[in-house]
C-alpha cells in the first residue's frame, strides 16, 4: 500500500499540479485513496478520467461506506469547490473527458427505440429501475443529461457499457432524450398510477367504476318485497 | 331394489332393447311422435358435429388468415348448435309433464319408482330413438375431439427434429441488427451484442444469439469446447431455455473483485447463465444451460459460426437432455 502511496504520490508530483490539482490530491488522499489505492479493493483510477469521477462524485455513488457495496444515488458529500478539485486530479492521471451530451438534437421516437431495445430490459420501459440478480437497477427519475452520457460509456457496477461503435453520440442525444421526456410525462389521463400500464388502471376502473355503478344503482333503485 | 332395476332399465335402454320390459300402466300419457322435430334435432346434431370438426380442419390446416376469428367462430357454433338442439327436444320432442308435488321428505319407495317411470316413459315421444342416441354420440364425441385438439401444439411428440432445426452453421457470418457483419475488433469488454445468421430467417427460434467478450484466462468452458470463443468472444442463443423469453440482460461488472460475476440474464423470471462457463445455469428457474454457438474470426476480422448450437435452442420439451 505503501508503495503503491508514493507511486501516485510521485506521479502526481510529475504533472503540472494546478492548485486545484493539489487540493484534489488531498481529497483524494482522505476520502478515497483508503480503498482506491489498494490493489484488489478497488479498481485503480489510473486513466478514469473526469468522466467516471464526474458521474460517480455528482450521484453521491462515491465514496461507500464499503467496497463491497453497489453505489447507489445519495447525497453529495463534497461542496462544488471540493467536487471540482476532486475531479480535476482524477483527469490529471488521464482518461475520457466530461461528455458534453445535445438532447435537443435528438428524437424521442429512436430514443424510445434504442431505451426499449438497449436499457428496458433492467431499468424497465419508463425508466423507474427494478432489480437484477445480484443488484438493484436504479431509477433514472433523477439523472441529468450528463450522468446518462457518462453512465452509457462507463457502465457503472454491473451495467453494460456502450461504446461508440455500439451507440453513436446521436443515438446517446435521442436515448437522454427519450429518459428526460420519462421524467415529466404527459399525463392527460390525469392520475398515471406509477406509469404501471393498462393492468393497474383496468383494477383501479373497476375498483373506482365498480363501486360507482353499484353505489348509483343503489341509490336509484328499489328493493323488492320489503 | 328399485335402484337396480332403474340401473337396469337405464341400461337396457342404451341398448336400445328396452322393448323387452313388460309394459306396465303409463304414469305419462304416450305423447305424439313429432317426426319433424326430430329431424330438425338431427340436423342440429350434425351441424355441430361438422362445425366440430371444422374446428380440427382450421387447427390442423395452420397458415390459414385469420386462423384465431375461424377456430373462435367453429368451436362456438358448435356449442350453439347443441345447445339449439337441446332446447328442441326440450321443447317440441319431450311432453311437458310438471310434477306438481314436492318431494317426500323421506324417498318413499313408490313415489321415487314414479319419478324413475315418468323420466323413463317420457322417452318413449321419441321414434328415431337409436338414431338420434347415435346423431347425440356422435357431436359430443366431435366437440370432445374439437376441445383436445389444441393438445397438439404443446409440442412434437414424435418427430422432435424440427425442435433441434437451426440456420447456422460452420462459415455463417453473424451479422447485427442493422445487417452489417460484426467485426471481431469491435466487441468490447462489458459490451452486449445481438447477432443473427447472415441470410437467414431472424422470426427463427435459433437464429438471434447474444454476443458478449470474457477476458480469455475467465473462461471455463466445459470439455470440448476448445476453440470455440476466439479472443475470448463468445456467443449463446439468446432464446431462454427456461420459457423462451428473449436474454436481454448481460450483468457485466465494472469491478470484478468485488462485484457480481459476468450473466447473461433472462427479464421473464431471472434466469441466469454463466457466459464463462459455457452458459450453465448460475440461478433461477431454467432447467438446462443456454446453448452455445461455437465462433471463428475470418481473414477480414469477421466472425462466423464454427459450427451448429452445443444443445438444442428454446425452452425446454420432455425428452430433452438437461444436461
Amino acid at each position: 500500500m505503501r508503495f503503491a502511496l508514493t507511486a501516485l504520490a510521485a506521479l502526481v508530483a510529475a504533472l503540472p499540479a494546478g492548485a486545484q490539482v493539489r487540493e484534489g490530491y488531498d481529497l483524494y488522499g482522505k476520502h478515497c485513496a483508503t480503498c482506491h489505492s489498494v490493489a484488489g479493493r478497488a479498481p485503480s483510477l489510473q486513466g478514469a478520467g473526469a468522466r467516471a469521477a464526474d458521474f460517480y462524485l455528482r450521484t453521491g455513488y462515491m465514496p461507500l461506506v464499503s467496497p463491497d457495496d453497489q453505489p447507489w444515488r445519495t447525497r453529495v458529500r463534497f461542496s462544488e469547490g471540493q467536487l471540482r478539485a476532486l475531479v480535476a486530479y482524477v483527469a490529471s492521471l488521464g482518461g475520457p473527458p466530461i461528455p458534453r451530451p445535445h438532447p435537443e438534437r435528438g428524437s424521442v421516437a429512436q430514443g424510445r427505440a434504442l431505451f426499449d431495445e438497449n436499457c428496458a430490459g433492467c431499468h424497465q420501459a419508463v425508466a423507474v429501475g427494478g432489480m437484477m440478480p445480484g443488484a438493484r437497477v436504479p431509477s433514472l427519475a433523477r439523472s441529468t443529461p450528463v450522468e446518462i452520457a457518462e453512465a452509457v460509456r462507463i457502465g457503472p457496477y454491473v451495467m453494460p457499457r456502450f461504446s461508440r461503435k455500439r451507440l453513436s453520440d446521436a443515438q446517446l442525444d435521442s436515448l437522454i432524450r427519450y429518459v428526460m421526456s420519462t421524467q415529466s410525462p404527459h399525463d392527460p389521463g390525469g392520475w398515471s398510477i406509477g406509469h404501471l400500464g393498462p393492468i393497474p388502471e383496468g383494477m383501479v376502473a373497476w375498483l373506482i367504476g365498480g363501486a360507482a355503478l353499484i353505489a348509483a344503482s343503489l341509490a336509484i333503485g328499489r328493493r323488492r318485497g320489503s | 331394489m328399485s335402484r337396480v332395476r332403474a340401473l337396469f332399465a337405464a341400461l337396457l335402454f342404451l341398448l336400445g332393447l328396452r322393448r323387452a320390459v313388460a309394459e306396465r300402466r303409463r304414469v305419462v300419457p304416450r305423447g305424439r311422435p313429432s317426426p319433424r322435430a326430430e329431424a330438425v334435432v338431427l340436423a342440429l346434431l350434425g351441424l355441430a358435429t361438422l362445425c366440430s370438426a371444422g374446428f380440427v380442419a382450421v387447427y390442423a390446416l395452420d397458415r390459414i388468415p385469420r386462423q384465431t376469428q375461424f377456430l373462435g367462430l367453429t368451436l362456438g357454433l358448435a356449442l350453439a348448435f347443441l345447445a339449439a338442439a337441446c332446447v328442441v327436444v326440450a321443447r317440441r320432442v319431450l311432453p311437458d309433464e310438471e310434477v306438481a308435488h314436492d318431494y317426500p321428505p323421506p324417498a318413499h319407495e313408490r313415489e321415487r319408482e314414479e319419478v324413475v317411470r315418468i323420466v323413463e316413459e317420457s322417452k318413449d315421444a321419441f321414434t328415431r330413438r337409436r338414431l338420434l342416441g347415435l346423431a347425440a354420440g356422435g357431436a359430443g364425441a366431435a366437440l370432445g375431439a374439437a376441445l383436445i385438439t389444441p393438445v397438439v401444439s404443446l409440442g412434437p411428440f414424435l418427430d422432435t427434429d424440427r425442435l433441434r432445426a437451426s440456420p447456422w452453421s460452420r462459415g455463417r457470418r453473424l451479422v447485427g441488427e442493422d445487417g452489417r457483419p460484426l467485426r471481431a475488433g469491435d466487441i468490447g469488454f462489458k459490451e452486449f451484442y445481438t447477432a443473427y445468421p447472415e441470410g437467414a430467417d431472424r422470426e427463427q427460434v435459433a437464429a438471434p444469439v447474444v454476443v458478449v467478450r470474457l477476458p480469455p484466462s475467465a473462461l471455463r468452458l466445459p470439455d470440448g469446447r476448445t476453440g470455440w470463443a476466439p479472443h475470448g468472444i463468445l456467443a449463446y442463443s439468446k432464446v431462454c431455455t427456461h420459457a423462451g423469453c428473449a436474454i436481454a440482460l448481460y450483468r457485466a461488472p465494472l469491478y470484478e473483485p468485488r462485484e457480481p460475476k459476468p450473466a447473461l440474464v433472462c427479464p421473464c423470471h431471472y434466469s441466469t447463465f454463466d457466459p464463462a462457463a459455457g452458459g450453465t445455469v448460475l440461478f433461477g428457474p431454467a432447467g438446462r444451460p443456454l446453448p452455445q454457438l461455437p465462433l471463428l474470426i475470418d481473414g477480414a476480422g469477421h466472425l462466423r459460426a464454427a459450427g451448429g448450437f452445443s444443445g438444442p435452442v428454446g425452452p425446454s420439451w420432455w425428452g430433452v437432455r438437461m444436461k
